[in-house]
Order: C-alpha cells, then structure tokens, then sequence
C-alpha cells in the first residue's frame, strides 16, 4: 500500500486547467444588514482535496461554511457543488455534511442513535443501518461506547461521535468547523492525523475552518487566508508560509521580520530596498516587478536569518549591528530578539540541534544578524 | 473546632428549608387531617373531640379514641363527592392541554425571538401578575356575557345573529383557567427552550430533517423537562380550583374546590370539608410521586 505521503505529493487538481472544481463559489456576497461578512469571493475547491479556510474571528470563514451547509443565503454570486447550483437548496437536501464546533451532538439518544440519526432520515432499511453503525463505531474506535449518551463521553470521544455522525451518511463535501477547537493539545496534534488518515480512506472533500495555522498548515491541501470577507491567498501551506504574496498573509502566517523601504536599483535579478529607518540595504531576488524609488515591503522569517558575533563578509547589505535583547528559549529552538541602534527589534531563530554549544550567546551581547539574498520575499501588495 | 462549627453551620443551613416544610407543610396537613377524623359538633370550633394538649396525656388519648373514619365512609357513600372529584380532574386535563396547546407556542416564539427584545416579551407574560387574581377573573364575566364585549364584537362584525351563551359553562371555565395559568405553563417551557442549543437543530436539518422533522426529534425532546413541570403547574391548582368555576361556571359545574367551600362555609361541617381536602391532596400528590420516582430511576440508570 502506498503511504499517504505519495499520493499527497502528487494531488494538485488545481494545477491542472482541465480539472473542474468540485464545489465552485462564484462572487459570493453575504451581508447582515450594513456588516458584509464574504464580500465577492470566488473560490474553487477541488474533488477529494482537504481544503482549509484560515483567518481570524469575524473574517467571515464561518459564514462561507454556513453558505455552503445551506444554513445561510448568499446576499448575491452562487456556490455549485458537484455541478449543480445549490441556490434554494435547503440544508437538508445538500450533499454536504457539517461537524458542528460545538459538536451539536443529541443529548437525548445515545452515541448509536445519534449515528443513526441521519440513515433514518432517509429511509434506509434498518439492518442497513445497523450495519453502517457499526462500521463507523469502528472506523473511530468508539464500539464500547455504543449505549452511552454524549454527556458520559470525554471531549475527543464526543469529537469522534460528531465525526462519525457526519460521515455516516458518505456526503459527498465533509464541512468542519473548527474541528480541533475544543480539544487540548496534545490530542488536537493527534486528531489531526486521524482526520486526515479518514479523509485519505472515505476519499472525501473536507473544507475546515479553523483560525489555528498550525492545524491548517498540517492538515490541508490547500489553505485560504481570508481577512474582512475577502480571499487574500489560496496555496499549498508551503507557498503560503515562504511566498505569501502580501504584507497581510506574511504577517498573518507564522512569525515574521517585515522591512519597508524604497526600491534603490533593479538589477540582474536583484533589488536593492533602502530601508531608512533602520539603516538597512536590503539585497533579495526581484520575484515581482518593481520600479526604482517605488515602495516596498520585504518580509523574512526568524529562521532564516543568521546570528554571529563576527562582522560578515557584507556589513554593506543584508546585515545589521545590535545587542541581543531577549532570549526565548523553546527546547527544539531558540528565538533571539536583537535591538538595532534605533531600538528595532530583529528575530532570529536558530535550532538547538547539538545539545550544547560552546560560547553562546547571551543577553546583552553585540550580534550581527545577516541572510542570504534568496532568504525573504520582496512584497508589493 | 472549626470543623466542628463548619459541620453545625452546614447543618443548620440544610435543616432550614426541611423547618419550612415542617412548619407550613406538615403541621398544617397534620390539622386538617386529624379535624377530618372529628365529628360535626354545634360548637366553637364546630367539632369534636377538641385535642388539649394541656390537659394532660390522658386526656389527649381520650381524645384520640374518639376518631373516626366516618367523614371519609361518607365521602365514598354519596355519588356527589366522587363525581366531584372526576369532573374536577377531567376539567383539569382538559385545561391543561388547552393551556399547552396555547402555551408551547408562545414559549418557542419568546425562545426564539431576538435576544434584545426576550426581557421584554418575558416581561409581558409576567404583567397580568401586577393585576389582581380575582379582578382578573371578574374581568372575564365583562368579556364573556351575552351583553358582553365578546358577544358584542361578533354582532357588530355580523358573526353571529344571537349572543353566545357562554359565561356559567365549562368553556367559560375552561377559558378563565387557560387565561390565569397560562404564565405558568409558557415560563417553564420558555426557560427549558431557551437553553436549548440551536446548533442541534440545525445538525439536525443537516442530516436530513425537514425543519418539522427537527422540531418534533430534537426540540420537543429537549423542552420535556419544561412541558411537564409547566403541566404540573397548571394542573394541580386547577383541579382544587374554586374562584374560577365559582365565577364563570354554572350552577350545574361539579368542581370539587366549590365542593369544598360549601361543605366549609355553607354547611359548617369542617370535619367532611377537611376529609375532602385530605383525598384531593393524595389524588394529586400519590401520581406526582410515583411519576418523579420513575423519573429518577430512569435517570440513575443512564449512569
């Protein structure tokens, strides 16, 4: 058996233009009242693909959830899953199933009836059901707790109930709403393998909204950063982590060291930013197009700068001069604040891969941070 | 010490609401009861023995030796009281699911209405309370005669040719105990609504119910509690009910509450009054318990 990680590398429908989106969302607009939660979003999410929606609370990542489920009516656009329009389509004959955050599970039937639930709906025989039952007690480990009633079960089994409540009727889109919202870490981490293992073995689309990164970079095939309605990034998690394509989703995904300066010269696939206020020159690859004396942003992560006590071999580009101000010190890795002469603040990370190190470094004393010119990302937007 | 002083605070803290029981529960039913064994008597109080319990012991147990079951082979010889007691009851179920049928939607309305404006439907439901029971009740007779405001509306509004005879009926009554209970049954409801989850029926709509469908599988479950301590509630005061039937009912309605008060007030004969009082609260208290010890073992074996 191929392991998931094979499959995964090579899963990129939307690479490929003659690929037709599973659930299609065509200049969505949703208002409540003057407040417009999903403001003309388009987006194409593709056949069996774990797609995440990402912001914060209020970018309106629910509501786009809820539009899909049916539980809400775009004010204008439309969403088509599986090719058929599903305006006016109430959210009890959508092919679409949603994980509640809260769960939303039954208090009054035990774990059974409330996997049942949905199969006796729609008529289906009752050994049928039974058997459905069982497989899906199965699928999430939960057989002994077949009799019980939800509020007898911890907070991962209830999480397991809902999801097996959900899939049981095999919908063809699996909507989850902050999934792993209530669960603690340590089995946040390791439900989301066994979301994904799920995912990989039902073959189904599952759109999750979560405002954790963490979650949505691990889990998802694809991730959308949405802020104030609007799209801002749809990518793989490693194009939206080391080439965000604007100030906002650099800022917004991980930790990041943003510059502004001016473009000084263009030249052989380089850009030279002034950064004035720190008294910086910034050299990096010119990836997007950009006239001299234009403004600019230039983002780069803790990770990838550099920490020495020598002077390199540039002082001129790339470098800066300043005292490490503060140590945060992680296990697996280091994060070192150094504050340059007009009391910005740099961030460096380094991995403590060798349990210790000779000399190192320590409060208060005078570092150069440097980093290659392919190490951050010029911004324009 | 301190666990010492602890423990008695503890305790005089449990033992107040049992002193309350006991002081306007018991002794009470503990009076009425031993008149209800006493024989009609033309004097002050109208029944004898008098128990003395300064007179020592002695006579106290004479006292005792001289009870009876009479008053209560009484109430099971002549038809009236226990057609009094059916009627009652079966005026009581009725009002009740009236009251329900009436109430359960007004409670889901106020639940599921926007939040800024449920204090002030809640509010609403608790006015009529500022005004008087009885002048409330009285108020109907305006409404409810065949010169009434009722009568009068349908005339003008060429409904009807003749006035209805409705006031001294059992609808008439019928009318009046929906009208004064009907807080009562809307409030428990109400509260059991709204802590009700909305996700749960739309997780519902979600697996395939119509909203019908969520409303009868999740909703209606989950207000259960509600519906039966609001039934209760409607319930047992309308089956020892006097001012309403007094009022609005006829010569001819049998409630054992009116029942009551002329064996009380009519005939002077406290003893039967007071047998009648003991059998009304038995009818009434024995199914209550036996209902909520079956409820309590259902729930104990879910754990």
């Amino acid at each position: 058996m191929k392991s998931l990680g094979s499959f995964r590398r090579k899963f990129a429908p939307w690479n490929d233009p003659e690929a037709k989106p599973f659930i299609a969302i065509e200049n969505v607009t949703k208002r409540f009242g003057d407040f417009t939660a999903v403001d003309d979003l388009s987006l194409n999410i593709y056949n069996r693909e774990f797609f995440a929606l990402l912001g914060a609370s209020g970018c309106g990542k629910s509501t786009l959830l809820r539009m899909l489920a049916g539980f809400e009516t775009p004010t204008s656009g439309r969403i088509l899953i599986d090719g058929q329009d599903m305006s006016g389509i109430p959210p009890y004959k959508r092919p679409v199933n949603m994980m509640f955050q809260s769960y939303a599970l039954f208090p009054h039937m035990t774990v059974e009836a409330n996997i049942a639930f949905g199969l006796k709906q729609d008529g289906m025989p009752k050994n049928e059901i039974e058997a459905r039952v069982a497989e899906m007690l199965k699928l999430v480990k939960l057989e002994q707790f077949a009799k019980r009633k939800p509020h007898q079960l911890s907070g991962g089994q209830r999480q397991r109930v809902a999801l097996a409540r959900c899939v049981a009727k095999r919908p063809k889109v699996l909507l989850l709403d902050e999934p792993l919202g209530a669960l603690d870490k340590k089995l946040r981490e390791e439900t989301q393998f066994e979301l994904m293992d799920l995912q990989m073995k039902l073959g189904l689309t599952f759109v999750v909204v979560t405002h954790d990164q963490e979650e949505a970079m691990t889990m998802s095939d694809r991730i959308a950063v949405m802020d104030k309605g609007k799209v801002k990034q749809v990518a793989t998690p490693a194009e939206v982590y080391e080439a965000p394509n604007s100030k906002f989703v650099a800022d917004f995904i991980g930790n990041v060291n943003m510059f502004e300066g001016t473009a000084a010269a263009v030249e052989n696939g380089k850009i030279d930013i002034d950064v004035a206020a720190d008294k910086m020159t910034i050299r990096t690859d010119a990836t997007r197009n950009c006239s001299v004396g234009q403004t600019v942003g230039f983002a780069i992560r803790p990770e990838k700068i550099r920490l020495s006590r020598k002077e390199p071999a540039n002082p001129a580009v790339n470098a800066a001069y300043g005292e490490l101000y503060d140590i945060a010190y992680f296990g697996d890795m280091t994060v070192f604040h150094v504050r340059l002469e007009n009391g910005r603040i740099i961030k460096a990370a380094s991995l403590n891969a060798v349990r210790t190190v000779e000399d190192p470094l320590g409060y208060e004393d005078m570092v150069w941070v440097n980093f290659d010119t392919d190490a951050g990302i010029l911004l324009t937007a | 010490m301190q666990k010492l002083i602890a423990s008695v605070t503890s305790r005089l803290v449990i033992s107040i609401p049992y002193l309350w029981l006991l002081v306007f529960f018991l002794i009470p039913f503990i009076i009425v009861f031993k008149i209800s064994l006493s024989e009609v008597a033309m004097a002050i109080p109208p029944y004898t023995p008098v128990v003395d319990i300064t007179a020592g012991i002695k006579s106290v147990f004479n006292s005792i030796s001289q009870f009876s079951w009479d008053n209560y082979v009484w109430l099971v010889e002549d038809p009236l009281y226990y057609k009094a007691y059916i009627s009652s009851l079966v005026i009581a179920i009725v009002s009740t699911f009236l009251t329900l049928i009436i109430g359960y939607p007004i409670a889901y309305g106020m639940a599921r209405a926007p939040a800024t404006i449920r204090p002030t439907l809640l509010m609403l439901v608790i006015l009529p309370f500022w005004t008087s029971f009885l002048i409330r009740v009285y108020a109907w007779i305006g409404i409810l005669k065949p010169e009434g405001l009722l009568n009068q509306f349908l005339m003008w509004a060429n409904v009807i040719d003749t006035p209805l005879n409705i006031l001294n009926t059992n609808t008439a009554i019928f009318i009046g105990i929906v009208y004064s209970y009907l807080p009562f049954l809307v409030l428990p409801i109400y509260s059991a609504l709204e802590k009700m989850d909305y996700s749960l029926v739309e997780a519902a709509e979600d697996l395939g119910c119509t909203p019908l469908m969520a409303f009868w599988k999740i909703t209606f479950p989950l207000s259960m509690p509600g519906v039966i301590a609001g039934c209760f509630l409607v319930f047992i005061p309308a089956t020892g009910e006097f001012v309403i039937p007094d009022l609005l009912g006829g010569s001819s309605t049998l409630m054992i509450g009116k029942t009551l008060w002329s064996e009380f007030f009519s005939n002077r004969d406290w003893p039967v009054s007071s047998a009648v009082a003991v059998i009304l609260l038995l009818l009434l208290v024995v199914p209550i318990v036996l209902f909520q010890r079956s409820e309590a073992k259902a729930q104990e074996s879910e754990k």
